[in-house]
């Protein structure tokens, strides 16, 4: 009889189980104990993967886990694990310029033979992506990552400011023409010193927030949108790796002297060493006119209760006097090859790159690549900075992604904060120096390095 | 193990004669030196394998190209280029110059500021345990975070620091950034290594002071000597060996000094505060040189190792007058 009782509880328990599991949706999970580890920067379209993921894990019954590093340690902690070849993260969302190391290294799965089969095609992600995020070598067919997250610089503005008519007038008086988003860095400059140090609603503010954080990558990410503008390139195109008189060509150097104009004339002081979050920082306590920053960010600043909504502008990187680029960022999903769940880290992928998951990716905060989300007829109407995002993802142009990325972009930061923040030499020598330093970490990497 | 501690003459249930006295045999075979090898191997063998081996593993990996974000690439052994590399790179000397300015300024500062502030603790007043406690909480910090505030502290819009020399001199408080500007940002990093090791080295005076019987000053009294008198004659000289002692800890430490420095700075504005730890940092985890970066570390290594040497025998000599 005891037994039977035992025997009639426990029936009953696992079927009330059951039916509890069936309702939640993580039966399967539960039941196969699968998990997935996917690493990633600590931010805002973080927040935005992990709401989407819950729809992935309801699906799939396999848990999501996540390893979310902040910025700052983002590329030390998950380089380190990939070069350990740790078994940390199954799934990695990694940065645009290590697609090159992480090919040459073997860190990440090769998708191409994925990609046949479950018929996922490269030519319905935005172009500029593909190579950004997907291709080593860049061009070739050979895909290491599916675009993820798509984004660039662009720029953020107080709406509010510039539609005041007392301001207005000012502006026109002073420089004979309306005050509106700038269209070059000339037009930027004057904006940005007109807003310096002028008061509003009684408080000081200054004309602009750039990058110029020492220790990653902030005062490189910065300063190529306007070397791009200017005439800088990384290497010669008809001559790979040739880079004396193209990275250091005079224009080059009036790009450089240009951006230390700007950091002098126009910035709020103490930001020597200023990178995303002090930006964001920044035009959410109302202390600048504009801000450069990652189109990641604003959705969030878009909802900000202070400076949000109506109060805030977009615009695209401004054009300089030879050229309209802007700085991609952004980062393509991979497979890491140490991972003991490949399988199921590829249904993932697989799973991602369906349009209706890409069109909630959008909706959510995270920003798609996948041209049936960006080309729709109603995405400009999406969001207030969907135009300006589209538009530059039109327009940009990224760091190396060479297998040697880290040293190259630990030379750039070294030369150009020592110009533009330490005042150290002229911009010509930074970037004759800069020259000197690349040809070295190339010659170290068995490149052929032409002079000229 | 349980066998070999057991007494000779015990019985140990269950184990044949021959088996005991083959164990009795055994620890009676082992002599004081063997056991005490056997009681310091585990030791010996972490060490070796946490200490000796990583230093032997680093050693070879200084003779080669090694560069663990292209480990694609065949291992080449490039004989001594790593080190010619390094000592025939201005921007490592300037680095060195940088570490050296650093390093001998806090401590210089922390040696006059620990000695004067012992000096004082060594008085007994009223609230002398709570001074005592106040003047040694900084160095019972974590310096990052110290490293952390003190960032806040400088911030030049609403950092307190900014404001407070504003009060005194006049100077807008965000006219000036105490970590952004050449001129400003080496002494901010001294001021804040001496603000959390001056106390260390008031502890070590300290000692040093107390370490003074009463009876020579009772002596220098009834020659009337005077107070300065007794500082230079008695006080200063016998706590020189104390002071070279704190003055030793510290120029090792501040040598190595990467956190805090890393934290307020990170070695800008462009590479004014870049000390030799961060040259090796960058070059061994952002750019992972892995050759040219061990043979840093052992350049590093043989000058702080050589330098110490040279200053205990110095410290000996002191010690022996």
């Amino acid at each position: 009889m005891r037994r039977l009782k035992w025997l009639g509880g426990a029936v009953t328990s696992a079927v009330l189980g059951a039916a509890a599991l069936v309702v939640t949706g993580g039966g399967e999970a539960a039941a196969q104990g699968k998990q997935l580890t996917l690493c990633w920067a600590a931010w805002d379209p973080a927040n935005a993967l992990v709401e989407l993921g819950k729809d992935f894990t309801k699906q799939s019954g396999i848990e999501m886990k996540y390893e979310f590093v902040p910025w700052t340690s983002y590329a030390d902690r998950f380089l380190n694990e990939l070069n350990s070849h740790g078994k940390l993260c199954d799934l990695i969302i990694g940065d645009s310029q290590w697609i090159g190391g992480a090919a040459e290294n073997k860190w990440y799965v090769k998708l191409n033979d994925f990609f046949d089969k479950e018929k996922i095609s490269m030519d319905d992600f935005v172009q500029a992506t593909v190579v950004g995020y997907s291709q080593w070598p860049k061009n070739s067919p050979n895909y290491w990552a599916l675009p993820a997250m798509a984004d660039a610089v662009g720029w953020t503005y107080r709406k509010d400011w510039f539609s005041r008519p007392e301001i207005q007038s000012a502006f026109k008086a002073k420089y004979g023409r309306d005050l509106a988003p700038p269209k070059t860095y000339d037009e930027l400059k004057d904006i940005a010193t007109f807003f310096q140090g002028r008061e509003i609603d009684g408080k000081k503010v200054y004309g602009a927030y750039i990058f110029t954080e020492r220790g990653s990558e902030g005062i490189t990410m910065g300063v190529t949108n306007v070397l791009y503008n200017y005439g800088f390139s990384y290497d010669n195109p008809k001559k790979p790796y040739q880079m004396q008189g193209v990275v250091n060509s005079p224009e080059a150097a009036k790009g450089l002297e240009f951006y230390k104009e700007l950091y002098k004339c126009c910035t709020a002081p103490g930001m020597t060493n200023a990178y995303m979050q002090e930006g964001l920082d920044a035009f959410k306590s109302g202390q600048v006119a504009m801000q450069m920053n990652w189109f990641a960010f604003f959705p969030g600043l878009y909802k900000d209760p202070n400076v949000g909504g109506d109060k805030i502008g977009f615009f695209v990187n401004p054009a300089g006097p030879n050229g309209h680029f802007t700085q991609l960022g952004g980062q393509g999903i991979s497979v890491v090859a140490t991972s003991d769940h490949k399988d199921d880290a590829l249904a993932y992928i697989k799973w991602f790159a369906q349009p209706p998951v890409q069109q909630k990716w959008w909706q959510l905060g995270g920003y798609s690549a996948l041209k049936a989300v960006v080309d729709a007829p109603d995405f400009p109407k999406s969001a207030a900075f969907a135009p300006q995002f589209l538009e530059s993802m039109g327009i940009v142009k990224d760091f190396w992604a060479e297998p040697s990325y880290a040293q190259l972009l630990l030379d750039m930061q070294k030369r150009v904060h020592d110009y533009v923040v330490a005042d150290k030499g002229t911009a010509q020598q930074a970037l004759d120096l800069l020259v000197k330093d690349w040809t070295k970490v190339f010659k170290e990497q068995g490149k052929q390095v032409a002079s000229q | 193990m349980t066998t070999i501690l057991q007494p000779d003459d015990a019985m140990i249930p269950g184990v044949s004669e021959p088996a005991k006295s083959r164990a009795t045999r055994r620890v009676r075979g082992l002599s004081d030196r063997a056991i005490a090898w056997l009681f310091v191997a585990p030791t010996i063998a972490l060490l070796l394998a946490i200490n000796i081996f990583p230093l032997v593993w680093m050693i070879r990996l200084s003779f080669t190209s090694l560069n663990l974000s292209m480990s694609y690439l065949p291992l080449r052994f490039v004989g001594l280029d790593n080190f010619t590399d390094i000592l025939t790179d201005e921007d490592v000397w300037i680095r060195l110059q940088t570490t050296a300015q650093f390093v001998i300024s806090s401590v210089a500062l922390q040696v006059v500021i620990g000695f004067g502030l012992a000096l004082l603790i060594n008085r007994q007043f009223r609230g002398h345990s709570f001074w005592t406690t106040m003047i040694l909480l900084p160095m019972m910090l974590s310096p990052a975070v110290v490293g952390n505030f003190w960032t806040l502290l400088f911030q030049p819009q609403i950092g307190p620091f900014n404001y407070l020399i504003s009060l005194f001199t006049g100077v807008p408080p965000s006219s000036f950034s105490m970590t952004g500007e050449v001129a400003l940002a080496p002494w901010t990093i001294v001021l804040v290594d001496t603000w959390m090791w001056a106390p260390y080295v008031m502890l070590i005076c300290l000692a040093g002071l107390r370490s003074i019987p009463d009876y020579i000053y009772e002596a220098a009294e009834v020659d009337r000597a005077s107070a300065w008198r007794q500082f230079w004659s008695i006080t200063l000289p016998m706590t020189v060996p104390f002071l070279m002692l704190a003055v030793l800890f510290r120029a090792i430490e501040n040598f190595k000094m990467f956190d805090m420095v890393n934290l307020l700075t990170s070695g800008g504005p462009g590479s004014t505060t870049e000390l030799v730890s961060i040259t090796l940092k960058r070059a061994a985890f952002e750019k992972w040189r892995t050759g040219y970066s061990s043979a840093l570390a052992i350049i590093l290594f043989v000058t702080v190792f050589g330098a110490a040497n040279i200053y205990v025998k110095v410290l000996n000599k002191v010690k022996q007058r």
